[in-house]
This record gives structure tokens, sequence and C-alpha cells, in this order.
């Protein structure tokens, strides 16, 4: 099978890490040949933040380049904007409605684009999109909008949701499976 | 059973299974995680020392005293380090001894692009790189075994993408071979000069005779896809070479980085027309294939600058790219910020506000530098904060020291800030040291230190006193700020700076991402007060925006701080 790349991306702090954790062990328990790679360090702090995933019968580099991706997760609108360029042609995009505004924006030096999700759209780009931030609070906490998009993106990949179920099972300390499981199950009907 | 696991987990796993049992580390981007991972096994002694040199000095305690050890850092840590790798690398090993370095090409979190294999060469110590987690646990487990047969330490080295990817790696059982005895050798472990002559007459041998396994060792492979095109290489470089050419030509991939072989090179370029050396960073494995006459290409194509990938193979190597798709519109750009609720904020606001120049150092807080704060001139390395401000102020005299200060943070401090603050004592600057007293080691993701009260594996442990230290250090003037009260902070270095005699202020509050700090709820904007005047901007919250002309604050980020609440003249942020 030939290599498949997903890409998520969001702002540090978001969630990323878990929510490659959780794809990863998907792949691995599907019996491909996995590569994850994060970033750590100071760009966790607030900064555009990204995570590669990569599977396929063998995978050799673990990092995505422009228009390589054939999905990109996002976990905030302005960033599935900013990552676009590595999207492949015909490639999906999945992303969370939520807005968080960066520094130059808040300090008024540049501009948030308006309507990204329709402009993207209007450009020919697969946009499925999700409120991700309020069905994760319905689901008992805004932190597991992550998992909210989890759920979402399992609907493009075509494996049982019992494999994703198990691999979530797998990723979370038991106290907050329930939580993870309610957040993933809105997801995936959102998808 | 394989397991997903990074590369710096990898390593780590080499390390129980090879029997290690004492290892001691400094924390630094990308290197922290194997240390945090090898504490996890009961079986390995791990700590957290306060600098890299006193880490590696503790490695080799231990490894002369008959225990397998071990030392992790950051290319820069080797460079704090030097100083005993250069001597060890003479006098050898009694258990072995593996030090592993991660490079950070493209500076992901670091202050420059250093390639670590120079010190491999300069300090004549072999050095293995792996070009994923599989390899991170197979060449760690060989390392130890090469250390003890060639009497010598072994760095592994790593760079962000191998020790930061996860990949399957097989696990096995842990072989340990206890605590070998210990006998006196002042010849071997004693460097007077004497000894030391004798001890580099067997370096020079030892190096003869491992490019003479690295001829035949399984660590240097070729892959032979029968083509007239070969392409010699190593670590994460393999793979983006095999991604980008697959067996469309033939490849040399070099496990071991120092002491290169030569024969094996020589007959692999003497069965290609063409030969590529790709490699990130210097160009070590080019000018050592120059070296041997051969005709290679290299950094003519791919340059010295920044992290390679499949992409800039693929258009070096074959002139092909990718199509690509952009947004219509620009996209601003999304620095790294200091968090919501961070301590730093009030205490930059504060530097901001008074003007001064502001001597800066390594953590989180050397996001001061960045706007709307803007407020750090330099940072140079771990420590440097505070001995260059000494400096500074001895070139520009008193009027400098009144409008100066230096910002450095608790790991920092006790890691290579203490010497400088000697320094101000008795070559006497009136010179002002703010230390950030965040309660743990925070940019590369909350590890224990001295001050913090804890030690690596959790366990409570001797927490030191900073106000008692400084007056030890001979700093006479020594006070506490909480920089979440910003009005107290701001008279406090005012006075302090205005005192002829050199003070240290230490602004003390946890960092606010530390589970054991409890958070107050969202602040709310009252919209009918606020007028939407932007100074609580001014203090670069990621959690208070402008929207539709109204201050509004994201309730998901705001941990109740109240430092916005101090700006505001018209009492609109409430609780």
């Amino acid at each position: 099978m030939e290599t498949k790349s997903i890409m998520i991306v969001g702002v540090g702090g978001q969630g990323s890490l878990l929510a490659s954790r959780l794809i990863g062990n998907v792949l691995l328990s599907q019996g491909f040949d996995v590569k994850v790679s994060e970033v750590h360090g100071m760009s966790q702090r607030g900064g555009s933040v990204v995570t590669y995933v990569k599977y396929g019968d063998r995978v050799n580099s673990p990092v995505i380049e422009k228009g390589e991706a054939d999905i990109i997760i996002s976990f905030e609108q302005l960033e599935a904007a900013r990552w676009l360029p590595f999207l492949k042609k015909g490639g999906h995009l999945v992303t969370s409605t939520q807005q968080i505004d960066p520094m130059p924006v808040i300090t008024g030096a540049a501009v948030y684009p308006e309507n990204i999700i329709e402009k993207l759209k209007a450009q020919g780009v697969d946009v499925v999109a999700a409120d991700a931030l309020t069905l994760a609070e319905e689901a008992g906490n805004p932190k597991a909008s992550n998992v909210v998009l989890m759920g979402v993106v399992s609907t493009k990949m075509g494996f049982d949701e019992e494999v994703w179920i198990k691999a979530l099972e797998e990723c979370v300390p038991p106290k907050f499976i329930e939580l993870n499981k309610k957040a993933f199950a809105l997801g995936r009907n959102a998808g | 059973m394989k397991k997903l696991m990074l590369g710096n987990e990898a390593v780590a796993r080499g390390l129980y299974e090879s029997g290690c049992r004492v290892t001691s580390s400094y924390p630094g981007t990308p290197s922290t995680e194997i240390t945090e991972f090898a504490a996890k096994y009961d079986e390995i002694y791990a700590e957290w020392a306060p600098n890299e040199k006193v880490a590696m000095e503790a490695a080799i305690g231990a490894c002369i005293g008959g225990a397998r050890a071990f030392c992790a850092m950051k290319h820069v840590g080797l460079n704090v380090a030097a100083d005993p790798l250069y001597t060890v690398a003479y006098t050898g090993v009694n258990a072995g001894l593996v030090i592993a370095v991660a490079d950070d090409p493209g500076m992901h979190s670091s202050q420059n692009e250093q390639d670590s294999r120079h010190h491999a060469i300069a300090s004549k110590v072999l050095m293995l790189e792996p070009s994923d987690s599989s390899e991170c646990k197979e060449f760690t487990k060989k390392a130890y075994e090469l250390s003890e047969q060639f009497d010598t330490p072994v760095i592994i080295r790593l760079s962000t993408r191998v020790s930061h990817s996860q990949s399957a790696v097989e696990l096995c059982d842990r072989i340990d071979n206890g605590v070998k005895p210990y006998e006196k050798n002042a010849p071997k472990y004693v460097t007077l000069p004497a000894n030391a002559r004798a001890l580099h007459v067997k370096v020079e041998e030892r190096t003869r005779k491992l490019v003479e396994y690295g001829e035949t060792s399984e660590l240097n492979k070729i892959i032979d896809n029968g083509s007239k095109t070969g392409v010699i290489t190593s670590g994460i470089s393999f793979q983006y070479a095999m991604e980008a050419l697959g067996d469309t030509v033939n490849y040399l991939k070099l496990g071991i980085v120092n002491p290169m072989p030569e024969k094996l090179i020589r007959d692999f370029a003497s069965k290609c027309d063409k030969v590529y050396v790709i490699e990130e960073l210097d160009d070590i494995i080019e000018t050592h294939c120059k070296k041997l006459g051969l005709e290679v290409v290299g950094k003519e194509i791919f340059g010295f600058v920044g992290e390679l990938s499949q992409a800039i193979v693929s258009e070096k190597i074959l002139g092909k790219k990718n199509e690509v798709q952009t947004f219509s519109e620009s996209v601003p750009v999304r620095p790294p910020v200091m968090c919501a609720g961070c301590p730093h904020r009030g205490l930059f606001y504060c530097l901001k506000k008074l003007g001064v120049m502001v001597s800066g150092d390594i953590g989180c807080y050397t996001l001061g530098a960045t706007a709307p704060l803007s407020a750090m001139d330099t940072t140079i390395c771990m420590g440097a904060s505070i001995s260059g401000l000494h400096g500074f102020n001895k070139a520009r005299g008193a009027e400098a020291e009144k409008n100066s200060v230096a910002v450095i943070g608790d790991s920092t401090f006790l890691h290579s800030g203490v010497t400088g603050l000697i320094n101000i004592a008795y070559n006497a600057t009136n010179s002002t040291v703010i230390i950030l007293d965040n309660s743990i080691t925070g940019m590369t993701g909350h590890q224990q230190n001295p001050a913090s009260g804890m030690n690596l594996k959790g366990d409570p442990a001797l927490a030191i006193n900073l106000e008692e230290l400084c007056k030890a250090c001979g700093i006479k003037s020594v006070r506490v700020a909480d920089p979440y009260n910003m009005a107290e902070t701001e008279k406090i270095i005012r006075e302090e700076l205005a005192k002829e005699e050199p003070s240290v202020i230490i602004s003390r509050r946890p960092c606010a991402l530390l589970k054991y700090v409890k958070h107050k709820p969202s602040l709310k904007v009252d919209e009918a007060k606020c007028v939407g005047c932007k100074q609580c901007l001014k203090i670069g919250c990621p959690a208070i925006s402008i929207h539709n002309g109204k201050c509004v604050i994201d309730h998901t980020q705001c941990v109740g701080c109240g430092i916005c609440k101090e700006m505001c003249k018209f009492d609109a942020i409430t609780d």
C-alpha cells in the first residue's frame, strides 16, 4: 500500500499530542507501519503546532511536505488556512470552527481573515467543519475537542468504530474514558 | 511485542535492556524525554542534575564505579559538558558509558544550529547515529557493547525528527550483568600529564581499531539496487533520501558517524558514476569523502542551513516539485507566546514600563522578547544573563547599573547563573538580577530542579533556598516580589535599581500549568464599562482580544490571574 499522510494542526496546548497518539495506535493495531512526528518545546507555548502521522507498508520519512497530506485535521480555523499548502489535491480537510486570535491580531498588527471555511470551500477544498468546542462542552469538558475531531475524522478513514474505542482506552486514563467516548461519538455523528 | 515509541523512549528502552543502572541528565529539547522514560524503570537510578557538566561527571563516576551509566542532553548542553567529555575520552571506561546528544536542525526550540558531530571528532569519541526508533534502541544496546569492547565512551547522536517521531519498536528483556568490580588504576583514571601522554597514544590506537571495525560492522549498511548513482547518508537524512529516491539509487547508510570507515566508502563510490552525500547541517561526511580523494556532490546543492526533507532531496536531485494550493488571503503568523496566567507576564510588563536594558536568558521567559512586551535585549546561552549584565555594566558604568537588569529562571540560575552572581559580588558591579522563580523547569515541559522540592522519580527532595544561596554568594540585598502584583513588583525593581550595591529580586509565583496550582474562574468583561481603550492588550495575554470594539476574554484559556484587571482603568474586568 502506498504511504498515506495525515497532518494534525492547531495551537500549542490544544491537545494534538493525544490526537496523534490515538490515530497512531489505531493504525498500528491494523498492522500498518506507522510513524508519528511531534513537536515539543518552545512552539508548544501557544504557537502554531503540527503533528504528522504516516502509515503504509513501509514508512520512511516521518515528516509531511507541501502537497503530500491526504487528510489535514485542524483544531482552529486560521490554522486550516495556514497549512492548506500541505494538502494534496483532492485531500480532505477536517476543521474545528474554533477561532483563537494569534498575538499579531491581538496587538492589531494583523487581521484575522473572515469566513475562512466558506472561502476554502469556494477554492474547491473538500472541507468538513464541526463545532468541536461546543460538542466537547456537551460531552463534559472543552478540552475533549481533540477527541471530538477524532470522531469526525474517523468517518474519513474507514476503520471500525470498535478499533477507535479500543485505541482510546489505551491512550486515555480510565477516569476520563467515559467523557472521551462521549466526545468521540458526538464527533462521529457530526462527521 | 511491538510498541509505538518516540525515538527518545526507545533510547530509554535500550538503556533498560542493556542493564544500564545510573542515569544523570539536564533537560533540553529535544532530548528531555529519554531521561523521563528511563526514570520509569525501577531498575534504573535516574536524576536531574543541575547542569550537563555535573550530569556527565556523575555518569562518568558511575561507570568508573562499575555500573553501566548514561547521560542525555541537547546539542548546546554538550558544550557545557565538553570539559569532562574530552578527558573521559582519554581515560576510557570501566562499565559502559553512553551519552545521548540531540541536535535541533531547524531550531524548533534552540538558540543555534550546531552540529554535534564536531564534538565527536574533536574529542575522538565513537559516535553512532540512528535513523528511527527501532535503531534508537538497537544502537543504544550496541553502544554499551562497543563502549566496553573498545574502552571508550560512546555518543548516540539524535536529531529532533528522530527523537520526537514515534515508530514501532520490538521489546526484549533486560540483561543486567550487575556492578563490575572497582580497582584503583591511577595510570588510567588520574590524568596527570605523564599519564595523559600515554593515554593519548592509546586513544589514537583505539581510533585506528574503530575505523577498522567500521569497515565490516553491520552498523554501516549498503543497500545495492544495482544503480550507477550512489547516496552516502546517515540518521534522519537516510529516511528523506529513501522516501525521495526509493530503489533508484544505491545507499551507504553510515550508523557510525565517527570515526568513519575508509575502504567501505571507497569501494561503494568506485561502483558508482555519481555519488551524493545527503546530510543535515555541516559537511562532515562530505569532507571525509573528499579527504579520501573522492568526487562527491553535497553541500553545493543542499546547503548548511535548516532541516532537510524528502521534498528538498527530490527537488535538488530529481528536479521535481509537488503541486501546491494556497489560501486566497494572507494568513497572520502565530508565534509562541507566554501562556494565559504565566507569572512572567506581569514582571516583563513592569520591565517594559521602566524601559531598562534586559539581559536575558534561556527558558519560557525568553518569550518576553516578543511583541507586545518586547522587554529583552540579549539572549546568548544558559547563565549569560547574569555574567553578561556584569560585563555590560563594567563597560558602561554607574548610569547603566541603574538602568539594566538580568532575568533568569530558577532552573537556569542553578544551572549556571550562580557563578555569574558570585562574579558580580566579587568583582563588584551594582547589578540588579531578577530570578524568575516559577518553581519548575518550564520550557522543556515541567522537570524538577534543585529548588523545586522534588526529584525526578517524584519523591520529596531537598529544596535549595534561593534567598540564602544568593546571600551566601555575597549579595546583601535579596527581596521577593509577587509578579501578579505589578504595582508592588515595579516598586521593588525601582528601589533595587537605585541602590549602590548589587541586588537580587526573586519574582516568585509557580507556573500556571502546574497541576497543583489552583486556577480561579475566568474573568469577565462588563461591556457597559469597557470603552475599548486596548490598555489590557498591552500585556500580550492570549486569552484577551478585541471584538466589535469591546474586550473579550476567552474562558477556555483564562485562569483568573488578574493582571488584565490591574491594567483596566475603568474596572471593566471583573471576577
